[in-house]
């Protein structure tokens, strides 16, 4: 077993007793990549600094109220005596911290330029970020690639984000790969993190933005770059054919209700929408509206009631197209591929 | 008319009555932050719950924010300071007592207004840090961010004044001998504290405006359409809301400072350090805005300054936490409810204070920021901090204030509920936020590892509603057959127990004269336990009663009330009633009463 600093077991044995500590690909102290890495091994010294504080001042603290409380029969000795105070103790209670402080400072400051390094382009994956309430927007300006609630990596590379917001301050976090950053309307910042491995990791929105704050997930899809590589290639050229006559139907309810807001690219509609995801390779993403499992049940349930699984979206119902209508539409948007 | 105890209390010119209707309505307020709180923690004790969800949770968090810290927190330590600060100077009254009582009923118009808005239109959404865009127009419609707006601006007025008050009566009013040097910490602390709000008020009214512009008409500060910057309004937000935690925590400083010493028996360890401590924490507290603003990606120049500027407080705050370590150090220590709540202070408050330097640390704030661990870390320091300090004064200053004393068994209770209560909800918090939990979110997921936490908090919430149902009660017992209290019950240092409990209205029949530090205690241990007067009985000027700043109070209630609907006539109908009073007031010839030494003799007041 590898060794682990002390700070690890101080911030992860509270937590196995409060029974938060698994691998939940969404934690801040399980990094799966450097950046993470980095930010744990700082979250690490400065908790290690930290407890010493917090410890010397307990024992004191203890010392003191045990040992000084009033007893029955103190009153007789008198009234303590009245110390104004000890240059010596007050000098040293003000140098050690500051020693300590900059201990914390040098590794922060080093580390704040460090991470705000612009990456070799030439070995980097960039990806344009747009939030929006409550979804996420991915683009790819070098592979023209767009998903929207997923966004597929490779794993050992730096993946530049570049992001935006279109309505209001929306922040981007993925804890397993690194902190977050805000997206700002009017303004663009730049995020850039790496996976090690291969897996899903979860990300969410962490800036109030709205009735649905709390369902602005996403994922993040690390693939090794072979996987990658085909991944992009797949949506490159998507398969947006219907591939029974139910699917056709459903087609054109989708070119009719759908295209207005959503964009299906290579199913040759005429109008491609911009203000809602993308759903080219539907049948591709892992989950529905980035909160559900993405099947037929809760693609249906979405359709007839975005309001109430993720309220003050700006999806509106499709109650008023009937059960097989829908059905036809889910049916098509299962052979998005 | 003028004899209706109502009309005298809504009339009263008299600190020390202010200083209990500042009780009365942060209490109220407190009930109704409480129980939002209540609310949120129900909504969040199992995954995937459904009780409050979307815009009505967002609601309930962001009234519950800005609640508490505008309306409970720092109205509650006024109404400490109101009681005290006269009294620990030796003074009759505040400089300005007609502005003292203006200043109590804008606060409560404004806080009232923005609590109407539950019943009128739906509350604020938007945080309370209410930022832009999200609070504009186009994200919030209807009235609820108006309510949060002109709410604010009518109390923010009302603190100001206080605050201006403050200054003037500490500057001026100090008995003779009272040097700066011999003030008590509260007052020390006070007098930091009305600096802080004159250099950090100004700038959360600018912004307020600006977003009442861009809501109400129509201008364009924030919106990027129209050209505007949304950091503009997180800059201008933090510069007011960075220094208002330390306006929050201070006067706390200032309890806690007076309390260790009174229940050590001891002299406060360090006094020069601590005043140095304090006016230091005041001056950096606006030097670290930024430290709120470090994912907004402006750079790594910028958020490193402000990275060592914020861990540069850890160090006199740490000046702070070790004087009062080692004034108990070879004291004799009577844990005492208040006591309790100041040792309680000491250990929770030192929790909170590290987890501050962390989030100074900018890579792992990239981390912590709008997690559940800055959740966590703020009600540590705010909860900790404010409200153990609160706790600290209420059960020491009860007795002073309304004559009986509070029952300690009960208190007790209150504290060992409230303060086991308190670390169960917010010290799993911290690993809610690490293990990917953001703040102000109304569910998540099973499965996450995340139920424990939440669940384990939610408890924690409910064992501190049964604390402070066990205070209301010892409130209640108290006023109906509580034990009388004496003038000097905890054996005290300052001047205010060397009065009467309740003190008579004049406060001193004679101005004292101060000899020392703790002056009080000097005069038991080394002069006849008697304060030395600084003037002979005579007559004693007091200010009469008004009316007007009621009046004017609720012109500005109507004023906001009408702007918060677009409504331009009830707003200026508002402010013609305002500006009347005013006119009333500045022609008035009010020169007040005398209270003639004979009428002091038989009550037996002797200073």
């Amino acid at each position: 077993m590898k060794r682990r600093s002390p700070a690890w077991w101080l911030l992860t044995i509270p937590g196995l007793l409060a029974g938060c500590v698994s691998r939940n690909n969404m934690s801040a102290l399980d990094p799966q990549g450097p950046v993470g890495k980095t930010q744990l091994n700082l979250i690490y010294l400065s908790t290690a600094i930290m407890a010493f504080v917090v410890i010397v001042v307990a024992v004191i603290y203890i010392y003191v109220v045990t040992r000084y409380r009033e007893r029955p029969g103190d009153e007789k000795k008198g009234i303590p005596e009245q110390i104004s105070g000890s240059k010596k103790l007050e000098i040293l209670w003000t140098v050690i911290p500051v020693i300590l402080l900059v201990i914390l400072a040098v590794p922060t400051i080093t580390t704040t330029f460090r991470l705000e390094e612009r990456p070799d382009p030439a070995e980097t994956i960039r990806v344009n970020v747009t939030g929006y309430q409550y979804w996420w927007a991915f683009k790819y300006p070098d592979l023209r690639v767009t998903t929207a609630n997923e966004v597929h990596i490779p794993t050992g590379k730096k993946v530049e984000f570049n992001m935006t917001s279109q309505d209001v301050v929306h922040a981007f976090w993925v804890p397993s790969l690194g902190g977050k950053l805000d997206l700002n309307p009017g303004r663009n910042t730049r995020l850039v993190l790496q996976a090690d491995r291969p897996g899903v990791y979860e990300g969410k929105c962490t800036e109030l933005c709205g009735a649905s704050h709390a369902l602005m997930n996403f994922r993040v899809i690390a693939h090794r770059p072979a996987d990658f590589d085909r991944w992009v290639a797949s949506r490159q050229k998507p398969d947006s054919t219907a591939k029974t006559a139910e699917a056709r139907e459903g087609k054109r309810l989708v070119g009719q209700n759908c295209i207005g807001c959503h964009a299906v690219r290579g199913a040759g509609f005429q109008v491609e929408g911009t203000t809602a995801p993308e759903l080219t390779g539907f049948s591709q993403r892992t989950r529905v509206a980035g909160i559900m499992e993405n099947n037929r049940k809760n693609v249906t349930d979405w359709l007839k009631n975005p309001q109430g699984l993720k309220p003050g979206n700006r999806m509106p119902a499709f109650d008023h197209l009937s059960e097989k209508q829908l059905r036809a539409i889910v049916k098509y948007l299962e052979d998005l591929k | 008319m003028r004899e209706n105890w109502l009309w005298s209390w809504i009339t009263t010119v008299d600190h020390k009555r202010i200083g209990i209707l500042y009780l009365i309505g942060g209490g109220f307020f407190f009930a109704v932050a409480g129980l939002e709180a209540l609310l949120i923690r129900i909504q969040l004790m199992f995954p995937d719950n459904s009780f409050i969800v979307g815009d009505t949770f967002n609601q309930l968090f962001t009234m519950h924010g800005t609640t508490m810290l505008f309306l409970v927190a720092l109205p509650i330590l006024f109404g400490f300071m109101n009681f005290v600060v006269p009294l620990q100077i030796g003074a009759r009254d505040v400089a300005f007592p007609f502005l003292n009582n203006l200043g109590f009923w804008l606060y409560i118009s404004g806080g009232l207004l923005l609590n109407l808005s539950w019943l009128f239109g739906g509350a604020p959404d938007a945080g309370w840090t209410n930022y832009a865009t999200l609070a504009l127009n186009d994200y919030s419609p209807g009235p609820g961010v108006n309510y949060y707006v002109l709410g604010l601006q009518i109390a923010g007025l009302g603190t100001l004044m206080s605050a201006i008050n403050f200054i003037t009566t500490i500057v001026n009013m100090r008995a003779p001998g009272m040097s700066y040097l011999r003030l008590p910490m509260f007052t020390w602390t006070t007098f930091v504290t009305s600096a802080l709000i004159m250099f950090a008020f100004p700038p959360l009214t600018a912004g307020l405006f600006m977003m009442m512009f861009d809501r109400i008409f129509g201008a364009n500060f924030f919106t990027t359409t129209g050209g505007g910057n949304v950091t503009v309004w997180q800059h201008i937000f933090w510069i007011f809301g960075h220094p208002e935690v330390y306006i929050l925590i201070l006067p706390a400083f200032g309890v806690f400072s007076d309390v260790i010493s009174t229940f050590s028996r001891k002299r406060l360890f360090g006094y020069h350090s601590m005043v140095f401590a304090v006016v230091l924490i005041g001056f950096l507290g606006f030097m670290v805005w930024l430290h709120h603003m470090f994912t907004v990606g402006l750079g790594p120049v910028a958020n490193s300054i402000f990275a060592i500027s914020t861990m540069a407080i850890a160090v006199p705050t740490g000046i702070k936490i070790f004087n009062w370590l080692f004034t108990m150090w070879g004291g004799r220590i009577r844990f005492t409810t208040a006591m309790l709540y100041a040792a309680g202070f000491i250990v929770s408050f030192v929790m909170g204070g590290v987890t501050g330097v962390m989030l100074g640390v900018v890579p792992a704030d990239l981390q912590f920021h709008d997690t559940y661990f800055v959740v966590a870390h703020f009600h540590y320091v705010i909860i900790g901090g404010t409200v153990f300090g609160i706790m600290t004064g209420f059960y020491y200053w009860w007795p002073k204030m309304f004559g009986t004393v509070l029952n300690e068994k009960l208190g007790k209770w209150n504290f060992w509920l409230f303060f086991f209560g308190f670390h169960l909800t917010f010290f799993p918090q911290h690993f809610l936020g690490l293990n990917g939990m953001p703040r102000r979110v109304y569910t998540f997921e099973a499965n996450k590892g995340l139920e424990t936490g939440n669940l384990v908090s939610t408890i924690g919430t409910f064992l501190m509603t049964i604390a402070l149902l066990i205070l209301l009660y010892n409130v209640a017992k108290s006023i109906r057959k509580g034990e009388p209290a004496s003038g000097d019950p905890w054996d005290g240092r300052s001047l205010e127990w060397a009065v009467s409990s309740p003190p008579p209205a004049y406060n001193f029949a004679q101005t004292p004269r101060v000899r020392g530090l703790d002056a009080w205690w000097l005069e038991k241990v080394q002069g006849d336990g008697k304060l030395k007067p600084a003037e002979p009985l005579g007559p004693i000027h007091m200010p009469s009663p008004s009316y007007l700043p009621f009046i004017m109070a609720v012109g500005f209630f109507i004023s906001g009330f009408g702007f918060v609907f677009h409504s331009w006539q009830v707003g200026a109908l508002g402010l013609v009633v305002v500006f009347v009073t005013m006119y009333i007031r500045s022609f008035e010839e009010d020169h007040g009463f005398h209270i003639q030494p004979d009428e002091l003799k038989p009550q037996g007041v002797e200073s």
